[in-house]
């Protein structure tokens, strides 16, 4: 039998665990800044961050696992809850690996919906992101100001996916239901909300020298850092690194869309936060060339009832509002996956922040962060 | 530093200038900003007492459908069950015996049918799978409990009422999404 003391008075851990004047805290499981069941083991000289390991597995639902039971038209609906604030991009993700691996034909239309869908969630969470940034470094009313647009997203998904969060809108060859007779009028009244609403933003927030002093020059990483601990996303573009996914390897019809890749070269918090800020308009305007020009037909190719992958191993990227989400299927023939894997933005972009943050103040750790956008059960899945 | 692509932007930046670094300004403006917030319109509604009403093709609680004459309609063939991606689903089987063609439509009726609303992801795909239209979701959702026990809805709860014996609560628990009668 052993107890607690017994094990920390082992020499090598207690050399290596309290250096003179260490001192270890537990950040989380449950704490407020790291939105989710985080758990950062922190080691601090006085304030000075000298070490964090975060502690995965508190959200772990074996959702890997659970979809090899599942066939290809229902495994797309439980990747929902992996990343939650871009559900529809990972069921486009997995839609597109099931349409890949049965080259099933998408009919245009079908493609067009999903482009503005993906886009409209990924400008939902920016949103979500700005808000609890700014809580993170004590300013409360932005969270409202991005609720107020957030929900006027959720209310055109509601309208047409049926659901307000977890939209499970895509199916295998297309989308689900046709959209709402009026999705267009609003989505064009969220695009005039958004724009007038944006420079507030800027002003309230981005433009504030007190904002700015917090997030510059705090949390660097650099370009070589960035691709080394597979950044991607924001995280790796506020770097300078050129990884938009929709940019390298496009699918869909993001090929004709007219958007700009949008990379900061500093590398610090604050370069990632304009980043996002820029990406939201990026977002408008690849939702602006497509809202009015969504071409007549079918929503839906015809596919079968019962869909079984060829033997094979299959992988598709897409890029959500964290990075780049792989999914990977290995097929034995049969109606259900043999092995699926997925490549989750939010755990290479958290394996970072150790790196980030050593050395700076305990203050710095939560503003960087924040600025990681992480979605835990994105990382635990 | 060389961006990658032409298709790249790069974003600028300006040092700060003095007034800018005075930090009061910027505290002003920011409070005149969420000040201004107050003669605004308000976007919130004040729920319980305002509700706001779901859109036509929201997904929420299920209801198990009758027929015009009052019928249940489902067979309990399991490809609800089947079809559910959270295993959410679970029913029994009985045979119709004569006298009970007033109850149930085919032979096959559920004697139990049970929905675990804590299982469930509102996906919809239950509905899909239904080849009698005896399942659908209506624009609800499950109210709060406080046992788990609570949230496992059985036949009383999911069936909707009698259209010929209570044809008001019929109507009110119908909603929106019903399938056409046939
Ligand atoms: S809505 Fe989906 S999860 Fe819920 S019972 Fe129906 S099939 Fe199962
Ligand atoms: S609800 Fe429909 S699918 Fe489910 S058991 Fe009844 S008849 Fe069959």
């Amino acid at each position: 039998m052993y107890s607690q003391t017994e094990i920390l008075k082992e020499p090598e851990i207690n050399s290596s665990n309290s250096a003179e004047g260490e001192l270890v805290i537990n950040i989380g499981p449950q704490h407020p800044a790291t939105h989710g069941v985080l758990h950062l083991v922190v080691t601090l000289n006085g304030e000075t961050v000298k070490k964090v390991e975060p502690h995965l597995g508190y959200i772990h639902r074996s959702i890997e696992k659970m979809c090899e039971s599942l066939s290809y038209r229902q495994f797309i609906y439980v990747t929902s809850r992996m990343d939650y604030l871009s559900a529809h991009v990972n069921n486009h993700a997995c839609a597109m690996t099931v349409e890949k691996a049965m080259q099933i034909e998408v009919p245009t239309r079908a493609q067009y919906i999903r482009v503005i869908m993906d886009e409209l969630t990924r400008i939902a969470s920016h949103e979500l992101w700005w808000g609890a940034l700014a809580m993170d470094l004590g300013a409360f009313t932005p969270f409202f100001y991005a609720f107020r647009e957030r929900e006027t997203i959720n209310d055109i998904m509601e309208q047409t996916c049926g659901a307000r969060l977890t939209m499970n809108y895509m199916v295998p060859g297309g989308v689900m239901a046709d959209i709402h007779p009026s999705f267009q009028q609003k989505v064009k009244d969220f695009i005039k909300l958004f724009k007038s609403n944006i420079d507030e933003y800027d002003e309230l927030v981005t433009g504030s020298v007190i904002f700015q002093s917090r997030m510059k020059g705090v949390g660097c990483l650099s370009k070589e850092d960035a691709i080394s601990y597979g950044c991607t996303g924001p995280v790796a573009r506020g770097s300078g690194v050129h990884c938009d996914i929709r940019k390298i390897y496009p699918y869909e019809i993001y090929k004709q869309v007219e958007f700009n890749e949008i990379i900061e070269t500093a590398g610090d918090s604050f370069s990632r936060y304009l980043v996002r800020i820029k990406e939201m308009k990026e977002s408008i305007k690849i939702i602006e060339q497509l809202i009015d020009n969504i071409p007549e037909g079918d929503y839906q190719a015809k596919t079968k009832a019962v869909l079984k992958l060829p033997k094979g191993e299959f992988y598709t990227r897409v890029e959500t509002a964290r990075g780049e989400l792989g999914v990977y299927i290995v097929s034995e023939g049969g109606t259900t996956p043999y092995r699926i894997k997925f490549r989750s933005p939010g755990f290479s972009n958290l394996s970072a922040l150790d790196h980030m943050v050593r050395g700076s103040k305990i203050g710095d750790l939560m503003a960087t962060m924040g600025t990681l956008d992480l979605v835990i059960p994105d990382i635990d899945r | 530093m060389q961006p990658l692509t032409k298709k790249v932007k790069q974003v600028e930046r300006k040092p700060m200038t003095f007034l800018e670094r005075l930090y009061l300004p910027e505290i002003f403006k920011g409070m005149a900003i969420t000040f201004s917030h107050i003669f605004k319109k308000v976007p919130t509604v004040s729920y319980p007492e305002q509700t706001r009403p779901f859109a036509k093709v929201f997904r929420g609680l299920h209801v198990l459908n009758r027929d015009e004459e009052g019928r249940e309609k489902c067979t309990a063939c399991g490809l609800c069950a089947l079809a559910c991606p959270a295993e959410a689903i679970t029913m029994e089987a009985a045979e119709r015996v004569r006298g009970e063609e007033n109850l149930y439509r085919e032979e096959r009726y559920a004697a139990k049918y049970e929905i675990n609303m804590l299982r469930c992801i509102f996906c919809g795909l239950c509905e899909e799978a239904c080849p009698k239209d005896a399942i659908y979701l209506s624009e609800t959702f499950a109210p709060a409990n406080y046992q788990r026990k609570g949230f496992i809805y059985g036949k009383e709860d999911l069936l909707i009422p009698n259209p010929l014996t209570q044809p008001e609560e019929y109507e009110k628990a119908k909603g929106e999404r019903a399938p056409a009668t046939q």
